[in-house]
């Protein structure tokens, strides 16, 4: 009985979360303009997505746009996040500290501010806002989770190993690239996931920083969209096509995360 | 050049880059908003964009307004997540760590697409956009926020805390309360800070939901940026982050084993 209402209940919050979802999974397969309206089953959409049909709308230009933002601020940051992370590890007393005071500020403030902060930055310093100040503004709030995520990983490693490397005759270079790299991996991956996906779904701070010059990624091409009154109809199946990649994508790296955990405990 | 290997070597000075990107990209904005906030065109001290601010009753009610949805929209987050992160943590209820992912996973998807789609649906449905779709929106926007964190504090809980209050004869309701919501304190204080920064400070969000009835100070900064009046958006954001800087003090000392946790994948 218990467990039954426990179902009902998870069940009705998982309907409530996933009800849009579904939503545009199943409207992204009618043609009607009107989000909500069914006029007969087809997949006209997903082929107008393929066949090159929207090469004008600037909706592949803002998807090829936003995943080259994604990739390019998710390696950099996973870059200077990963060294900062090192060198913090490495340092004590007033430097540490203001270092992680600023490395926290772009997590706790909200993307309005950091969006604000940042466009003001540009304007100051005389920038012209495009393609290379959404890139830097993405690295700035994207570092900080990579720092967080390889932190951990050099508390688990043994800190006399790089030691050892140079000893041997390693350069500094070297025993990073051959020794602590490889052991901080995991943390560098997941550093490099959560910056990408954060890159990918940013609105506020691409919003403000990316001038006037007509750059679009995703969100703000959702965002003028709608703002136009009526959201191309093709957004519903590439986001239909993006949900199910990233419910794959999640559900594997997950389910070899507990495997692996599984297989530690067994070890023990 | 051996002096240059052995500056290199050194590996606490690996976070200079990051420490002078941090100070160009994250110090230098900071002291920029208060600069554009607090000096006259031209030099000079000025209290008078943040006076401006307390005599725009426009401002000053949405940003009353914003308050208020920020804080229903933490309070049905916590009524309606904490009972699921707390099924979830419960080996009784729920065996797979996946379940989890599941629940949080709708957060990677562009959330204003999201947005978009249950106003859409409230439309479909023919439900009039308002203050409740708002706060619906709003609640399906930021509910896995609510729920990572204290599913996260629940499931490391050692249950021998639980057995030992049941032993001593607490029935199931005072356990609960005595023992059990206590020690998840921090991913309550944690959830509550997840769920009303970014609420607080939506923009966009709340005019989709509401058909424009209903807007937020985040979308009061954006227009006056927008508007090139950057001094007197400078000076709201400043009013924003010190709501900001309020609220994070509050529960500053249990955020940061959360985020150390290693974020939300």
């Amino acid at each position: 009985m218990k467990k039954l209402f426990a179902r009902l209940y998870l069940g009705l919050i998982l309907l409530m979360l996933y009800a849009p979802l579904i939503f545009i999974a199943v409207s992204s397969f009618t043609e009607s303009r009107v989000l909500g309206n069914w006029t007969g089953f087809s997949t006209k959409l997903y082929s107008n997505l393929f066949s090159g049909e929207m090469s004008n709308s600037g909706l592949m230009s803002a998807v090829n746009n936003t995943l080259l933002i994604a990739l390019i601020a998710a390696l950099v940051s996973t870059l200077l996040g990963t060294l900062a992370a090192i060198g913090i590890f490495h340092s004590r007393g007033r430097r540490k500290n203001v270092v992680m005071f600023l490395n926290n500020i772009p997590m706790v403030n909200p993307d309005v501010i950091t969006g604000v902060s940042l466009f003001l930055l540009f304007v100051f310093l005389g920038v012209t806002q495009g393609y290379v100040s959404v890139v830097l503004a993405h690295i700035t709030f994207c570092t900080p989770y990579v720092v967080l995520n390889v932190l951990p990983k050099l508390h688990q490693m043994n800190p006399k190993t790089y030691e050892a490397a140079l000893d041997l005759g390693a350069t500094p270079g070297q025993a990073l690239r051959k020794v602590l790299i490889p052991q901080l991996m995991p943390g560098m991956v997941t550093g490099f996931i959560l910056a990408f996906t954060m890159s990918l779904d940013d609105f506020a701070v691409t919003f403000f920083t990316r001038g006037t010059v007509g750059l679009e990624t995703l969100s703000t091409f959702i965002y003028t969209d709608a703002r136009k009154g009526g959201l191309t109809p093709e957004l519903r199946p590439l986001m239909t096509i993006i949900f199910i990649v990233v419910f794959a994508l999640l559900l594997i790296f997950n389910i070899r995360q507990e495997r692996a955990a599984k297989k530690k405990a067994l070890l023990k | 050049m051996a002096r240059i290997q052995n500056i290199i070597g050194k590996r606490s000075n690996w976070s200079f880059p990051y420490a002078v990107f941090l100070i160009l990209f994250v110090a230098l904005p900071m002291v920029l908003i208060m600069g554009y906030a607090f000096v006259k065109e031209g030099g000079g001290f000025t209290f008078s964009n943040i006076t401006r601010f307390f005599t725009d009753s426009d401002a000053l009610s949405t940003f009353a307004v914003s308050i208020e949805i920020a804080l229903e929209t933490t309070a049905i987050c916590l009524l309606l997540g904490y009972p699921v992160a707390w099924l979830l943590a419960n080996s009784k209820f729920n065996k797979s760590s996946i379940t989890i992912v599941i629940f949080i996973l709708p957060m990677w998807i562009n959330a204003l697409m999201r947005t978009l789609a249950t106003a859409d649906l409230f439309n479909m449905l023919g439900i009039t956009l308002g203050k409740g779709t708002l706060l619906f929106g709003m609640v399906y926007d930021y509910l896995p926020f609510m729920i990572y964190p204290i599913y996260n504090v629940l499931r490391r809980m050692d249950p021998s805390y639980a057995e030992a209050a049941q032993d001593l004869g607490a029935k199931p309701a005072k356990v609960f309360t005595s023992v059990t919501l206590p020690l998840s304190l921090p991913g309550i204080t944690s959830g509550i800070m997840m769920v009303f920064m970014p609420t607080v400070s939506t923009f966009a969000i709340s005019e989709f939901l509401t058909n424009n009835k209903i807007k937020l100070f985040g979308t009061i900064i954006q227009e006056n940026i927008n508007s090139s009046m950057w001094s007197y958006g400078a000076a709201l954001s400043f009013i924003m982050l010190i709501i900001i800087g309020l609220t994070s003090l509050l529960t500053s000392s249990s955020e940061e084993d959360n985020v150390a946790e290693g974020g939300l994948i």
